[in-house]
């Protein structure tokens, strides 16, 4: 199905839920008056990043006010948007909601939380055990959260799941100054997501943050990739941005007739061989 | 051409956008700062007044007694290039007042408390301007410990911390601040004909390259030795980071209760900004 995307280029302010609640319903309103189909916002936008010991209490359970209105204003629109998420076992998860048609689509947990160089992580947060696909209006998911890209086997699993389109919400931080044209950290970015797609014959939505927190800038420039890995549109370098792009389903029919790899790819060859793997490794 | 040089472009974007937005996201509008006449205050002024404006950005020109004069004039030239707001404040009072009892004190102590002085100085500004102080350390001092703690290292924000001298140079060209100010040597100009590099021993080109090194791309000792810095030099600078990284913490508190500030209790600075 045809639709278009609308990325939300947020600057959230930290530890502030119900200021960020606020940006987040008008950038919903935005969609809405663009027509966009689905609005994605970036990882953790109703918290901030740097959280430490405001996790809990930033930490909103699935049935607090502030998710049960993005989920009515999901009857308009649909929403990606992440949060910190408060588990009934007082587990705090680096958590996105897929929103749609006034209900939950889906939750995703953070599966891979960064804790090296600038990130930490693992210390405040629990970690998730899935990645699973699930289907929506525009036909069948993926939801992926910042570091969980950066491992090859979670979107591959998604896509081996039946997703077509991939979302990433993120966090990134810019670093790496050098004579290069763009930061490290958004030349890297730039080649997963293009890559990511080009492998998984999918499309990646990609949403990432603005502004600074204690000195460390988000660098934006949020992307839109088609199945082939071209890239369709594209945000602002480190100003915030509201992305609008059409996604076109015959784009997706054509890249998989020309390029069958998703079709070919041997789950069984791969199955197998990680088993053997787990089983050398438990020797 | 050397691994420091960087994007200007780029480099100054992200700096910019770290004081307005540091900045206004405390709730004020303004930035105050000690002009030197060096390299680093002048940077640091002209990234300022990109990122306020120049009528939000509030100099302070701060000499002793035995201050080249070179360095005012090299002030004021910032001053009025920019459009910023410029004031003199003479420490010579406050500084020779205070050595009145000490008469003995040598080069260091002096030039410590010239230093505080003028922190104390911009402290007091912002409260009266209601403006934050804007850090001009660039980060080959702050790695060295060439400065002087709660001196010229305080600050509520320093935007040039985390380049190093090398690339101080490099921005400072490209976003226009006078030549005969980049062009001259680095001197604290804490007494007559004093310099950076003579007084370290080495000089900012050949330490950044190493420190780059070290500290950034983490490379070990052998393979810095292979790249043809002496083994001595890479000693004393190791020696130099460690023994001065007292100075980039905060004081150390001793732990009784269960959340310490800053080992179990931890915030960011931006909490709730």
């Amino acid at each position: 199905m045809d639709f278009t995307v609308a990325l939300a280029q947020i600057k959230p302010k930290l530890g502030c839920v119900a200021d960020n609640l606020l940006l987040i319903e008008e950038a919903v309103e935005q969609g809405i008056r663009e027509q966009a189909g689905l609005v994605v916002f970036p990882e953790l936008a109703l918290t901030g990043y740097f959280l430490k010991d405001l996790v809990p209490e930033v930490a909103l359970p699935l049935d607090a006010p502030e998710i049960r209105r993005l989920i009515e204003l999901s009857r308009y629109i649909s929403i990606a948007v992440g949060f910190v998420e408060l588990s009934r076992e007082y587990r705090f998860y680096n958590s996105a909601l897929y929103l749609e048609g006034g209900e939950i689509r889906h939750l995703h947990r953070k599966v891979y939380l960064p804790t090296y160089g600038l990130f930490d992580e693992q210390r405040y947060l629990a970690q998730g055990d899935r990645f699973r696909a699930f289907d929506s209006s525009f036909g069948r998911m993926g939801l992926l959260i910042c570091e969980d890209m950066w491992h090859l086997s979670a979107p591959y699993i998604l896509a081996m799941d039946g997703a077509t389109t991939l979302i990433c919400l993120s966090s990134s931080p810019g670093r790496g100054i050098s004579q290069a044209e763009t930061l490290g950290s958004t030349a890297s970015w730039q080649k997963l997501t293009s890559t990511t797609a080009l492998f998984l014959n999918s499309r990646v939505l990609y949403c990432n943050r603005v502004g600074y927190e204690d000195g460390v800038n988000f660098w934006g420039g949020s992307e839109v990739i088609d199945p082939s890995g071209a890239v369709i549109a594209r945000g602002e370098i480190l100003e915030e941005d509201f992305v609008l792009a059409g996604i076109s389903e015959a784009a997706l029919r054509r890249e998989r007739i020309s390029s069958p790899m998703m079709r070919d790819e041997n789950l069984f060859v791969t199955l197998n061989e990680l088993k053997r793997i787990g089983k050398e490794r438990n020797r | 051409m050397s691994e420091l040089t960087v994007n200007t472009e780029l480099l100054r974007k992200v700096l910019v956008g770290f004081v307005r937005d540091e900045v206004r996201k405390v709730g004020v509008r303004k930035a105050v700062l000690g002009l030197s006449g060096g390299i680093d205050s002048a940077l640091v002024a002209y990234i300022a007044a990109e990122a306020l404006g120049p009528e939000n950005v509030h100099a302070i020109i701060m000499p002793y007694r035995t201050s080249n004069p070179e360095s005012e004039a090299h002030a004021r030239l910032v001053g009025e290039r920019l459009g910023i707001n410029c004031q003199v404040v003479e420490i010579t009072p406050m500084v020779d007042a205070y050595f009145t009892l000490f008469p003995d004190a040598g080069n260091l102590r002096r030039g410590n408390k010239m230093s505080r002085e003028r922190m104390t100085v911009l402290f007091d500004h912002s409260a009266a301007l209601s403006a934050l102080v804007l850090g001009t350390s660039n980060k080959t001092e702050l790695l060295l410990g060439y400065g002087t703690l709660y001196g010229d290292m305080a600050s509520a924000l320093n935007p040039i911390g985390d380049i190093y001298k090398s690339q101080v140079w490099q921005l400072s060209e490209a976003m226009g601040v006078p030549m005969e100010i980049v062009e001259k040597k680095p001197s604290a100009d804490l007494w007559a004909g004093q310099t950076d590099e003579q007084e370290l021993g080495f000089t900012y080109r050949e330490v950044d390259e190493l420190l780059y090194r070290m500290v950034d791309l983490r490379m070990s000792r052998p393979e810095l030795a292979l790249f043809g810095f002496a083994p001595e030099f890479i000693d004393k600078i190791y020696t130099t980071v460690q023994n001065s990284h007292f100075k980039r913490r905060l004081p150390v508190i001793a732990k009784v209760s269960n959340r310490t500030i800053d080992r179990d209790f931890r915030y960011a600075r931006d909490w709730g900004k």
